[in-house]
């Protein structure tokens, strides 16, 4: 198990090397430079700054110098804030971003597997179509469509909650709602086939036929067994949580990564794009990995051999 | 002997989209302590929703129970509530399925599986159904049997799982043992190993087995009585020896007829032509009639009561009446017949060297 994880964080490294480069060349590719919006800089100044921070070099001395900084661990000095290093952006940024994300993550998903083990139990009955209703609704409106929707109920008719900005925990609640609709009707859509083809299996008539409650049966015996594709689709669908939903973020003015991020690109910010860009693969590469190991813990038939046995 | 169930008149339908299917129409049988009682029939016979139904493990709604009593110890269980028919199923009736590669649950340790039955029936502890989950595997002859415990079905072979199947099933020392054929999905020396190894429980624990099949060596290795399905009807009921002997009803000639021996090699192998009916509408009279080279004009009108044969053997055709003209068995079948009683050994042949 050591060994295999060993080796995927080396296939890591060189996904992320093979990243970097091609970002670094695709960044360079996009029109303007980050002096575009700058009228009233003579061409004399341009050149000044051009020159300070290294933009005037050929491609690739550009580019090993990079490659170099982000061994250090040096992702650089955002272009739009004078003097904030890259790294000091995101850790400003990421908190209410992974905050919003792992919450809705967590509840999201909880209620989605619930609320699909309900429609498969009750298969065409009420609770089903109402459930898959649910389903349906949560994953064909927009999230923004909600997020206006809570801000208008919760918040300026009710008053329950802050209807934007970040502050407390009842900051979070909204946002954390409106992000969580997809993941739990993707959950609880999964859920609902898997477990309606889990329990017609030979498996369930055993589990049965021992005398073991109806209960014991399907949380026991189903719900792991139906629980392998929704970590498929979780765990892309955790990256675009956690690393922040330009949507919601700009709806409820939270200061997350993805609104930086879209922001970067408008005005050319080379080093926030490629620090966030580098951020945005670490994490997608680390969420597969944890994916491929939790496989293992729910499915022993594909538990990775060699350490554990 | 006296009865441990009995079954009266068991019908059972399914609702489906395109109409009520009658996959059981009127069945009845007993079985003795103590008896292995063996249902034989082509798929779709309705041997295995027969068998289902005493545990009431059919899906609901779409079967429904349309009349007739199942008689458990003088209790019917056609009335039992979920929650009653749950301290029944694997402590008093249980139950091995067909397929042990899909029969055990993939993500549970075999040790859990087997417990759980305990645990819930007995009142054990976790730490007291252990050694006796242990002591299970050991009586099903699966060596290493603590270690075994902590292992996943993907770690056993097709018999050995089928091994852990049984041992499922003996848990709770049963009365009632139903084996949906559990040997058609293993080759056929784990084939023999099985059958011996549900003899040999039977001994011990004096269980009685329903066993189904289709295939009729297994029969003459492991029942004491045959009942003959056929398109959701029993249409033939006797001992081994009565059914093995002295068959009436033509659709048991044919499943002799087509049943391969060692030295058949010049034989003729029989084959029953068509196919079985259509269980949404059932024919009128006796339903084997079209495929029946044998049949009167009175099949396609009436259908055949039982006739009795002897006390223990009855048969529903209308070659048994007394006006019905003199039938003999065709000649492969008549074959067949001979072989067995002049041998022996196809009957019991193993156990005569045991005893």
């Amino acid at each position: 198990m050591a060994r295999y994880i060993a080796k995927r964080l080396f296939y890591m490294f060189v996904a992320l090397f093979i990243i970097a480069s091609v970002s670094f060349f695709l960044m360079k590719m996009l029109p303007g430079s980050p002096l575009s919006a700058q009228d009233k800089l003579s061409d004399e100044q341009q050149e000044i700054v051009l020159e300070k921070y290294g933009l005037n070099d050929p491609l690739p001395v550009q580019y090993v110098r990079y490659l170099g900084n982000i061994v250090k661990g040096d992702l650089g000095i955002s272009f739009q804030f004078s003097n904030t290093p890259v790294t000091k952006i995101i850790q400003d940024r990421i908190g209410p971003s992974m905050q919003l994300g792992f919450q809705a993550l967590v509840v999201g998903t909880i209620l989605g597997v619930l609320l699909g083990m309900i429609a498969a139990i009750f298969h065409n009955g009420f609770l089903d179509y109402s459930s898959t209703l649910l389903a349906v609704l949560g994953t064909s409106i927009p999230s923004f469509v909600f997020a206006g929707l809570l801000q208008w109920v919760f918040a300026v008719e009710l008053g329950w909650f802050p209807v934007a900005f970040w502050g407390g925990f009842e900051y979070t609640v909204l946002p954390t709602i409106a992000l969580m609709i997809f993941p739990m009707a993707t959950a609880a859509r999964f859920i609902r086939t898997e477990m309606l083809e889990v329990l017609g299996s030979d498996f369930i008539t055993t589990a049965r036929a021992k005398g073991i409650t109806e209960y014991a049966v399907v949380f026991k015996h189903g719900l792991r067994n139906s629980l392998i594709p929704l970590i498929t689709v979780i765990g892309p669908m955790a990256i675009s949580l956690l690393t922040g939903s330009l949507v919601i973020e700009q709806i409820f003015a939270i200061p997350g990564i993805g609104e930086q991020f879209v922001n970067s690109i408008m005005v050319n910010d080379y080093p926030t794009i490629m620090g966030m860009t580098l951020l945005i693969a670490f994490l997608f590469i680390l969420i597969v990995l944890v994916v491929d190991i939790l496989y293992g813990f729910i499915d022993p038939r594909i538990r990775i051999s060699g350490g554990e046995k | 002997m006296s009865k441990l169930l009995e079954v009266k008149d068991l019908a059972i339908s399914f609702n489906t989209f395109s109409g009520e299917v009658q996959a059981v129409r009127g069945v009845s049988f007993d079985v003795a302590k103590g008896e292995t009682l063996a249902i034989v029939g082509e798929s779709g016979s309705g041997k295995s929703v027969t068998t289902k139904s005493l545990m009431r493990l059919l899906p609901t709604p779409q079967s429904v129970i349309k009349r007739g009593q199942i008689l458990f110890e003088g209790e019917d269980l056609v009335n039992k509530t979920d929650k009653e028919m749950q301290k029944i199923r694997g402590k008093d009736i249980s139950m091995i399925f067909q397929d042990p590669m899909t029969s055990l649950n993939p993500t549970m340790k075999i040790g859990n599986q087997i417990m759980e039955g305990l645990i819930k029936h007995q009142n054990m502890s976790r730490s007291e159904a252990r050694p006796k989950a242990a002591e299970l595997l050991k009586q099903v002859g699966i060596p290493h049997a603590e270690k075994r415990l902590h292992q996943y079905p993907h770690q056993f072979s097709g018999g050995m799982r089928q091994r852990v199947v049984i041992a499922m099933a003996l848990a709770c020392n049963p009365k009632l043992l139903i084996a949906d054929e559990p040997t058609t999905a293993l080759d056929v020396t784990i084939q023999a190993q099985i059958l011996e190894l549900m003899k040999d429980v039977q001994k011990e624990t004096g269980s009685s087995i329903i066993f189904i099949t289709h295939d009729l060596g297994v029969v003459a290795n492991i029942a004491d009585r045959v009942a003959v399905m056929y398109a959701g009807k029993i249409v033939e009921i006797g001992t081994t020896e009565e059914i093995f002997y002295n068959p009436q009803h033509p659709y048991t000639w044919g499943l002799l007829g087509s049943m391969p021996t060692l030295d058949d090699t010049d034989e003729h192998l029989m084959s029953i032509p068509g196919s079985p009916p259509d269980m949404l509408n059932p024919p009128k009279g006796d339903a084997f009639a079209p495929r029946n080279s044998y049949a009167l004009k009175i099949d396609t009108e009436l259908e055949p009561p039982m006739f009795k044969v002897s006390d223990t053997h009855y048969a529903a055709t209308w070659l048994l009446h007394e006006n019905a003209p003199k039938v003999e068995p065709p000649a492969e079948v008549k074959r067949r017949m001979a072989g067995f009683s002049k041998t022996g050994e196809f009957l019991k042949g193993e156990e005569g060297e045991d005893q």
